[in-house]
Parts: C-alpha cells; structure tokens; sequence
C-alpha cells in the first residue's frame, strides 16, 4: 500500500502503517473463570469443564469441573499456609478481612452484575453484595475478640495457673451454599479464616461466577496464598474426599442432602475430624453471622502453668 | 588399578549440549505410569534411600533414632523394605554401626572435611581412615572445587586415588557438588576424573549448597556413566542427593535411570538417593496406594 493512496493523515493509520481506529462493534473480551489454589489461578488439571447457566438456559461461562487431585493439591496449599496464618497477631488478621472487605466494595458492581446474569434481580444482588461486605467487616472485629469473650481462668484445687484457650484446629475442608452465589460463600469463609483456619471451599456448582470474582478479590487483599483455595465442581463427587481426606481437620457442610451429610461423618472418622453442618440456615439473614461460627472451628485447649511458691510467699500483685 | 595409559585427557571430556540436556530431562517426567509399576517403584525407591543426617547439631540420640526408623520405616506397613544405608559424620558412624545391628543396612560416612573439602590432604586421609576403623562400610568424599576451577585436575584425580586407597574394601562415594561446579560441562569432566580415579559412586550434592540434585545434572553424570562402562567395562553407582523429596520425582528419576543405564542399575548397589524427608513422602504414596485415601505427615514419624 503505497502513501499516495492512503495519506499519512488518514483516520485508518498512524505513523506506523497501524490501524488505531476503534471500531464499534468489537468482541467482547470475556473473563475466563479458573479455579484459586495457593494464591495462583490455575485450570483444573484434570482440563474438564462444565457450562454454568441461567434459568433462562443462557450460557454464562465455561467453569473448571474439579477432580480429587485440584482438592489433594489445594489441602497441600492449605496445610502450607496454616502455619504462618495461625501464628500471625489476631489483630493483623482482622486488618486482612477488613482489607477484604474495602476490595470487596471497590468491586460491587461487577458483583451485582454476575449476581444478575445469575437470576437476581439488581435489588436482590445489591442487597446480597452489601450484606457480603458488611459480613466481612463483622468477622473481621471478632478476629481478636472471640478469644477473650471464649477463653477463661478456671479455678482449680492445686498450685496451678489453669487457662482454656480457643485455637484453630487446622486445614477446613468446606462445601459453600448452593443456592446463592456469593452470600454463602462469604459466610463461610469469612469465620474460618478469622479464627486462624486455612480452608478449601467448594464453591456452588449452579452460580459458581462470583466464588471466582470472590477469589481475585481476596488475592488483592494482602491475604496470603493458600489460606483461602477456592474449587468448583459437582458435590458429589467431591465430597467423599472432603471427608475422608486424612490431613483435613475439620469438613464444613451446606448440604440439605441427609445421606451424603451422613457419608460424610462415617469418612471423617477415618482422623476423627470434625464435622459440621449448616443445612438449614439463611445465610440471608441476621442470624447467619455470629462468633459461634468462629468456635465452631477452634478447640479449647486447657494449659495446666505450675505456680512457683517460694517460701510461702503470696502472689505479688 | 587402571592402566594409566588408559587415562583419557581430560580437557577434552566431551561438551554437554544444555538445552539438549534439559529438555531430554523434561521428558522422563511424562511418562506414564500405571498403578502397580508405581507401587514397586516407590518400594524400589524407598530401598534406594540413604537416609540421611548431617548436621552440626547431630547427637547420639538423634542418630540411634534416625536408625530406629531405618530399621522400622513404618510398622503399620507389613513387609517394608529397609532403607539402602544411614549417612552421618564420621564422628556419629560407631553409634550408628550398633544402632543397626545386623539388620543389613550400611552406614556410609562423609569424611574429607565434609562439606567444604577446604583441608590438606593429610587430614583428608585421617578423617576416612577414622572413619573405615569406626565401622564405616561406605565412604562419601568431597572433591576441591576450588582446585577443579584452577584447572588443576592432576590434584583432583590424585586426591581421589588416595581417599580411595584409604578406603580399602568400602566402597567410595566422589561428591561432585554440581551447584558449586555451575556449568553442565564441568560437571561432565569432574565425573570423569572421579570415575577414572577409581570412584564407586559418584554423587552430585552435599545437600549444603544450592542447586543440589536436578535431573538434567544427573543425567549428564547418567550419561558419563554410561559411556565410561562402554570404554572401560567398569560399573560405576550413582547418587542424586539434596532437593529430591517427593516421591513422584523420585519416581521422575526412576523412570531416568532405567531409559539411559537399563535394568542393571535398577537396585540400591548402582543407585541410591542421599535424602532425610523423601522417606515419609514415598511412605504417605504407599498409604494411599493400600487405604484410598489421601494421608497427612501427623501419623508418620518425624525424621
């Protein structure tokens, strides 16, 4: 193309020869919705898919369909984690979630927008993003309270300093509520980890789009890799290994499903962890959020501090 | 001995193509292995272990555990293989010796001034004769990395067929320490210096410095092996030690060693990994082969 035909001013090129004229219809670049493992966003490496959809039967996304082997390397980050999560001053912690949270609401309208390609109406998914942000905020104040409020000094017979105190129990294997996108998975989450738990969550299967949103929230918010792994796929093939998984402390279930809820408490015994389950709660309303789901996932532990006695002499303060 | 005329130049050891290399390694891990080839292979790389303790802060007591789980890998497991040998300082071998009795696992030594090899020669030979009277069965020395750098290769191949005659009837480990040697062309020479100095084995790390063991270094050390068996007729043992703690690689290595050596070399006299943690995570994969479910380090012993 020589330039006695097409000037240099011309609007298709600039300097270069390149077309720099934005065209009016253009392809839309669509997110591709991959999976959160140890702070990475990797596909599932079984390279499965399943089409996630509205009632309206309208394609929504390609979603990875999760194998036991994403789970087995999720525990692994989790486990990772675990160590300096739980050791990191409760009050940092609370910093992180209200981090969550401020990420959260800088991003409210993309997760008003995929609650309603997900079937909400705008003053429903409004109403659920606001009530995940302030969730958030909630769990966050408790980072460093639920201990004081649930420890005590416990009087005992013989010269001994006797104290009962929460700790985290470990890595939580999670199945999220299926029937909402983002509130249920929040509500989970958020007690888990503010008590110093590292958790792997299943995030729901119909409106799995905002669990992935959700997860590069939380990988902006100085939340380190691999406190919070989230998957998707079908529950029932997941859930055998989320209870029989050996190094998982505790399964965390929102299944109204009674059988697999009772398969899963037969694998568990398999370590003696905990299982529990929320299958009737609306993550919706006021009572889905208290420290309860805190302690649900902390164990008391009973420290026996011999007191020294010299001499007969009495405490000096 | 070798017949001296017999001793190639060793400037002119062949040139190691480094992409060729790495990308030839890359391969070994897709391979595909079924169930019941991986099951014998974790049992076969578990009999390769050295199991291993080499710090400044081993004691009598650290030692006599770490031979109780050589002895014992893990009892809810009938009908475990033991692990190849126990591999500590020269100081700790006559604790080890009794620790294992006559369950047939060898205590291997490093000795010549393990890691750094910074000392004369002299010393060198004192600390593996210390170490042979102390009930050794197996020596792993250090070459002088500072020495190869200066080019001179006649001080190396003299000190390793000293340390050799000071052996006597154990048999030589020769430590290249790849990580310090840095290029895949030096690694190459050193092999062939060690294994015409009269090496048993020869062995990549110390596991003190940083690269250790990476498969491609191995396979050029494969490879020396290979070619020095088809000049010489000669066996040589080789050691990958240091950063081979999953299973999984181990298994990467397998599959290595059986594609460029064969089936020979596929047992704990010509192969074994210097490793402390690999042991608990080829117990973990045999756990979940035998129960289905996935395992947690909380029910195996520390090591």
């Amino acid at each position: 193309m020589s330039k006695s035909v097409l000037k240099k001013s011309s609007p298709l090129l600039n300097g270069n020869g390149i077309s720099n004229q934005i065209s009016e219809k253009r392809l839309e670049v669509l997110k591709t919705y991959k999976i959160y493992i140890g702070g990475q966003f990797p596909r599932t490496e079984s390279g499965r898919y399943y089409v996630a959809t509205n009632s309206k039967n309208e394609k929504l996304a390609n979603m990875c369909l999760c194998s036991r082997k994403d789970f087995r390397d999720a525990v692994v980050s989790a486990r990772g984690a675990f160590g300096s999560w739980s050791g990191r001053a409760a009050f940092n912690r609370g910093q992180i979630l209200y981090r969550v949270a401020e990420m959260l609401e800088g991003r409210k309208a993309q997760f008003i927008d995929e609650l309603v390609k997900q079937d909400s109406t705008r003053l429903q998914a409004e109403k659920e993003v606001n009530l995940a942000i302030d969730r958030l905020v909630y769990y966050s104040g408790w980072c460093d309270k639920y201990q004081q409020v649930f420890s005590s000094v416990n009087p005992v017979a013989s010269s001994h300093f006797n104290f009962s105190v929460p700790e985290p129990m470990g890595v939580v294997a999670a199945i999220a509520a299926q029937n909402n996108s983002l509130i249920g998975l929040v509500s989970i989450i958020a007690p888990i980890i503010a008590g110093g738990n590292t958790c792997i969550v299943l995030a729901s299967n119909s409106k799995p789009l905002c669990a992935v949103t959700f997860a590069e929230v939380l990988n902006s918010s100085d939340l380190p890799g691999g406190v919070v792994n989230i998957l998707t796929g079908k529950v029932a093939e997941l859930a055998p290994f989320f209870a029989d998984h050996m190094d998982v402390n505790a399964t965390v279930l929102c299944e109204p499903d009674t059988s697999l809820v009772a398969m899963a408490r037969e694998k568990a015994a398999n370590n003696v962890k905990r299982v529990f389950s929320y299958d009737k709660t609306d993550w919706l309303s006021a009572e889905s959020q208290s420290p309860y789901y805190i302690t649900d996932l902390q164990e008391i532990k009973t420290t026996w501090h011999p007191v020294e006695n010299i001499g007969g002499a009495k405490a000096g303060y | 001995m070798i017949n001296t005329k017999a001793i190639p130049d060793f400037s002119v050891s062949p040139h190691v193509d480094q992409v060729g290399i790495e990308e030839r390694a890359s391969r070994f891990t897709k391979r595909s292995i079924k169930n019941e080839t991986k099951l014998n292979g974790l049992l076969l790389a578990l009999n390769m272990i050295d199991l291993t303790t080499l710090e400044g802060k081993d004691t009598d007591g650290k030692v006599k555990q770490l031979c109780y789980k050589a002895r014992h890998l893990h009892d809810a497991y009938p009908g475990l293989p033991t692990v190849a040998a126990v591999c500590v300082y020269p100081s700790m071998v006559k604790v080890a010796k009794t620790a294992l009795g006559d369950s047939g696992i060898k205590v291997a030594a490093v000795a010549t001034a393990f890691p750094s090899g910074q000392a004369p020669r002299d010393v060198k030979i004192r600390d593996t004769k210390f170490a042979i009277d102390q009930g050794a069965d197996e020596i792993d020395m250090v070459i002088s990395r500072g020495k190869f750098h200066m080019g001179e290769y006649d001080f190396v191949f003299d000190e390793i067929a000293a340390i050799k005659e000071a052996c006597g009837d154990a048999r030589l480990k020769v430590i290249l320490e790849t990580g310090e040697l840095v290029t895949y062309d030096k690694v190459r020479k050193a092999s062939d210096i060690a294994m015409y100095a009269g090496a048993d084995f020869i062995k990549t790390s110390t596991g003190k410095i940083s690269p250790a063991a990476t498969m491609p270094v191995t396979l050029v050390m494969l490879e020396a092996i290979r070619d020095f068996y088809y000049k010489t007729g000669k066996r040589i043992a080789m050691k990958p030690a240091g950063g081979i703690s999953k299973a999984k690689l181990a298994l990467h290595y397998l599959v290595m060693l059986n594609e460029v050596l064969g089936e020979e070399w596929m047992n704990n006299q010509w192969f074994r990994f210097g490793a402390s943690s690999l042991a608990n995570d080829i117990l973990m994969q045999l756990m979940k082969q035998k129960t289905g479910l996935y395992q947690s380090p909380d029910y195996f012993s520390l090591d």
